[in-house]
């Protein structure tokens, strides 16, 4: 289907240059990375943008870099680069493993990660691994630099915390000092492609702590302090686990729509969520030992 | 053939290398490659199915990597490289076109494209998958007729033999 909207189109070679145009066009303009989200919204005729900033020119935002503590995704790392990251799969497995689940090897080519979490689509797979690592999300824009904690980035489904001219450098992480292993379970209608109806984030430290976080049931991911600070110190039992199981009614809101009702989904979150922290810790002692 | 509400002069020409050649076409900035592939530069193979990136009959290789060519504007493809299914056979059927063939895994055709392009990039990348990986490969690749089994076994029987990289 044609774009019923033409627009112009650039693509600058310096990251200065992108904040030059994002600075005079502000929301007239929109940032093209993978596309794989803006293509879709343009074709239905909304938004209509009078530029088109097309980020893939800008090397720096390729990298994935660790830095001491610090691991940084690049806003232009697509999640086949994910995939095949080392650094990612031993550092930051939970988005590894998120990484595999998103749509399919074709998408997966184009889509960015950073372009995951700026769409912020509620069913979105970036943001329980970014939720349960605290991750900082970088922003640029031509006067000025800020570095935005992931909790606050989100603020409604398809709305972030990003000014007209910003652009998102990329996202880190601060590695934790002690063991940690995570575990992210996606619900979808069938293997192979497909949106996930609900999905939750487990991360399980050394310290016998853990990061509890759920996506694609409310319209926001959040992460749940209420369930972390109840698991937190226990020893992990059937009994605790059914009690954290019914905390989740009061934590998160799903709604029914064409892929699932908010029965099914609320049914599910629990059990995934058990799957979850089982595979989490299970992980966690493996590296223990 | 939706209307172009505003009026666009922004009619501009790039060049990108097709299926080895280089070549030129005028465009708007909007323009879909997919529709530019087809509409202006006549090659057929990508195939319109969902014309929001699911369905994977849209699949052509831009720089070796399988995409979606209905979720790419042409404009953005300006000096790089694109195969379609017309340059995997243009020296003759590559190995896994022959062995679709000889084991009959398409019916109707019209993921066939896709899912050449698919099992290419796996293959190039990975001369020897499993059942697994095959199955992950071509996930992005709806297929109404078969069932994929027929498509599965093609791959299968190609990776288990030595394969040359085709592109």
């Amino acid at each position: 289907m044609p774009i019923p909207h033409d627009f112009e189109y650039a693509k600058p070679s310096s990251v200065d240059e992108a904040l030059d145009l994002l600075s005079e066009y502000g929301k007239n303009a929109k940032v093209l990375a993978g596309g794989t989200d803006l293509a879709n919204l343009l074709k239905q005729g909304f938004p209509v943008p009078e530029l088109m900033i097309d980020i893939k020119g800008l090397a720096e935002l390729y990298q994935i870099k660790l830095t001491g503590d610090e691991l940084f995704i690049g806003s232009l790392v697509t999640f086949t680069t994910i995939i095949k990251s080392d650094i990612i799969k031993k550092k930051f497995n939970i988005l590894w493993d998120a990484a595999h689940l998103v749509a399919s090897n074709g998408v997966r080519n184009r889509a960015t990660m950073v372009g995951n979490i700026c769409s912020a689509v509620a069913c979105m797979d970036s943001a329980a691994p970014l939720l349960v690592h605290d991750a900082f999300i970088h922003l640029k824009s031509k006067n000025n630099e800020r570095k935005l904690p992931v909790a606050q980035w989100f603020v409604d489904n398809r709305k972030t915390a990003i000014n007209e001219d910003e652009l998102v450098m990329g996202v880190s992480i601060q590695l934790p000092k002690q063991k940690y292993a995570g575990s992210y379970q996606k619900l979808m209608r069938y293997s192979g492609e497909d949106l996930s109806q609900a999905n939750v984030g487990v991360l399980a430290l050394e310290d016998s702590s853990f990061r509890v976080a759920f996506g694609s049931v409310g319209p926001i991911p959040k992460r749940s302090l209420k369930i972390e600070h109840f698991l937190d110190q226990k020893e992990i039992t059937a009994a605790v686990i059914e009690e954290a199981k019914a905390m989740i009614e009061t934590v998160i809101a799903p709604i029914t729509d064409v892929r699932a009702t908010k029965e099914y989904r609320m049914h599910m979150t629990k059990v995934m969520f058990e799957r979850g922290l089982k595979e989490a810790i299970e992980r966690l002692n493996l590296l223990k030992n | 053939m939706v209307k172009k509400l505003k009026k666009t002069n922004n009619m501009k020409k790039i060049s990108f290398t097709l299926n080895g050649e280089l070549r030129y076409v005028t465009i708007d900035n909007s323009d879909i490659l997919l529709e530019v592939l087809r509409e202006k530069l006549g090659v057929k193979s990508p195939k319109c199915g969902c014309d929001n990136g699911d369905c994977g009959a849209c699949t052509i290789l831009l720089n070796g990597k399988s995409v979606r060519s209905c979720l790419i504007f042409a404009a953005e493809v300006e000096g790089q490289e694109i195969t379609t299914l017309e340059g995997i056979s243009k020296n003759g059927l590559s190995p896994l076109q022959k062995e679709f063939l000889a084991q009959n895994s398409f019916q109707c055709g019209f993921c066939a494209p896709g899912v050449i392009l698919a099992s290419t990039e796996l293959l190039n990348n990975n001369p020897h998958p499993s059942l697994l990986q095959i199955k992950e490969a071509i996930a992005g690749n709806l297929c109404r007729c078969t069932g994929y089994t027929p498509i599965i076994k093609a791959i299968q029987t190609v990776a288990d033999r030595n394969y040359e990289k085709t592109v």
